[in-house]
């Protein structure tokens, strides 16, 4: 059955009528074409479809897109402004943060979240929130430090 | 996934009437980790989904005149972990809500759906238990006051009636002088249920002697459950590591742990006992004086 959504993605509104079983993840991918978020897992384990929900952490593929009806959703289209990186991304660049970058858009997610609500974490406290994005590459310690520079080159401010 | 009705009540009153209006062909849904999960895996095909997410005044953690701290059914798991309130006042809670899963589960997860869920692996029940925390349900006919040690009845079953809503949860002052611990037996990944949990609160008198204690177990059964004979046991007794190790030798005999890909039947039984003690031995030291200890 149809369900009619109106939601705010990376600041534009929007509204479509989709099927109430409509996942988060499908709805950014298929029904707005914004690919950058990643489906892994498909049970809310392995982070690659972090969103930001309200400015929480959520897992895309978990979600019904008509439950989050009315929120805003941030992807990870939504960081870089007037075509420059959000200086989580550029640090993730900078340090390697990626390898076969699957993973990627939920661990810079996942980081956007901490910084948000904690712009000066500790490296155990980068720690322990990222230790539910995974990287089948193992990339971890590159990433640890890209979120670690991210946080020293002050990209809690840069937005 | 099925197809279903989707429902956003913007009332209690609404949302009530919904569930008197489908029974059980609606299920509940808040954070919606456990249920559009089960959904996904057709453990689960409702035909009729009430979404809570729109329900005014669900989401906040307070201070009651009584000392006791009442959380809103739609807080997040997380919000449990990291209120100043509950780390100050029960912190054994928001030590508990901080091992769920991950940052992302628990920043979706609510605390009434997670004990809507009844999953006898998860972290929360055993600590609520501990601290004898009371359920609060509200239906068209008022509200009922469940202790959490009450409120789980079978697998996957809880003592919530057809009509009901858990709209909060109550936290009562922990008695003072006393001592908790929560101890999470996690050999596999970090964010993985436990093979087996403890939660203890134990309250020494002035002599040292065991005056209270409270003690429940995750992953141990169909429900987690609360070890009253390990309790008589220690009550009265010094607080002594030979004390302590004799009564958590009897929890393999309270225990019927599943045969599970986390450890065997036998093998969570035998670790019941030994997280027993040790979740024991380190309230009682947490709550008597340095150098009295042992």
């Amino acid at each position: 059955m149809n369900q009619r959504v109106r939601l705010s993605v990376n600041g534009v509104p929007c509204e479509k009528d989709i099927p109430a079983r409509r996942l988060l993840v499908d709805f950014l991918r298929y029904d707005l074409g914004l690919t950058g978020t990643k489906e892994g897992c498909s049970v809310g384990v392995c982070g690659a479809c972090a969103v930001l929900v309200d400015g929480e952490m959520a897992a895309s593929c978990i979600t019904l897109a008509a439950a989050v009806d009315g929120a805003e959703i941030t992807t990870i289209e939504g960081l870089a402004q007037d075509g420059r990186l959000h200086p989580i991304q550029q640090a993730f660049i900078d340090y390697g943060g990626f390898q076969c970058g699957i993973c990627t858009p939920g661990q810079v997610m996942a980081a956007k979240a901490l910084l948000d609500a904690n712009p000066q974490p500790t490296e155990a406290e980068i720690r322990d929130w990222m230790m539910g994005n995974l990287c089948r590459c193992t990339g971890y310690y590159k990433i640890l430090e890209s979120v670690v520079q991210a946080v020293a080159a002050g990209a809690a401010e840069g937005g | 996934m099925h197809d279903f009705q989707f429902h956003q009540p913007a009332t209690l009153a609404e949302a009530l009437a919904l569930r008197e209006t489908y029974g059980d062909e609606a299920r509940l849904l808040a954070g919606g980790t456990a249920l559009v999960l089960q959904m996904k895996q057709r453990f689960s095909q409702p035909g009729q989904i009430v979404s809570l997410r729109r329900l005014p005044g669900l989401a906040a953690i307070t201070a009651t005149a009584d000392g006791s701290i009442q959380i809103g059914a739609l807080c997040t798991q997380r919000q449990a972990e990291i209120s100043p309130l509950l780390r100050e006042r029960a912190a054994l809670a928001a030590q508990a809500y901080q091992q769920v899963a991950t940052p992302r589960i628990r920043s979706m997860a609510t605390v009434g759906g997670g004990l809507a869920h009844g999953d006898p692996n998860q972290d929360p029940p055993p600590a609520l238990i501990a601290l004898d925390a009371t359920v609060v349900l509200t239906s068209a006919g008022g509200e009922r006051i469940v202790p959490v040690a009450d409120l789980f009845r079978d697998y996957f079953e809880t003592d919530v009636r057809p009509g009901e809503i858990i709209t909060g949860l109550i936290i009562p002052p922990v008695p003072a002088g006393a001592g908790t611990a929560y101890l999470k037996f996690l050999p596999r990944t970090a964010d993985d249920y436990a093979t087996v949990s403890v939660a203890a609160v134990i309250t020494p008198d002035a002599a040292g002697h065991c005056q209270a204690a409270r003690i429940a177990l995750g992953s141990v059964g169909l429900t987690p459950i609360r070890v009253t004979v390990v309790e008589d046991l220690l009550r009265g007794q010094p607080l002594t590591a030979d004390n302590i190790r004799a009564a958590a030798a009897i929890v393999p005999d309270l225990v019927d742990p599943l045969d599970d890909h986390r450890g065997s039947a036998e093998y969570k039984r035998e670790m019941a006992a030994v997280f027993t003690r040790r979740a024991v031995m380190q309230a009682a030291a947490a709550a008597l004086p340095a150098g009295e200890w042992g």
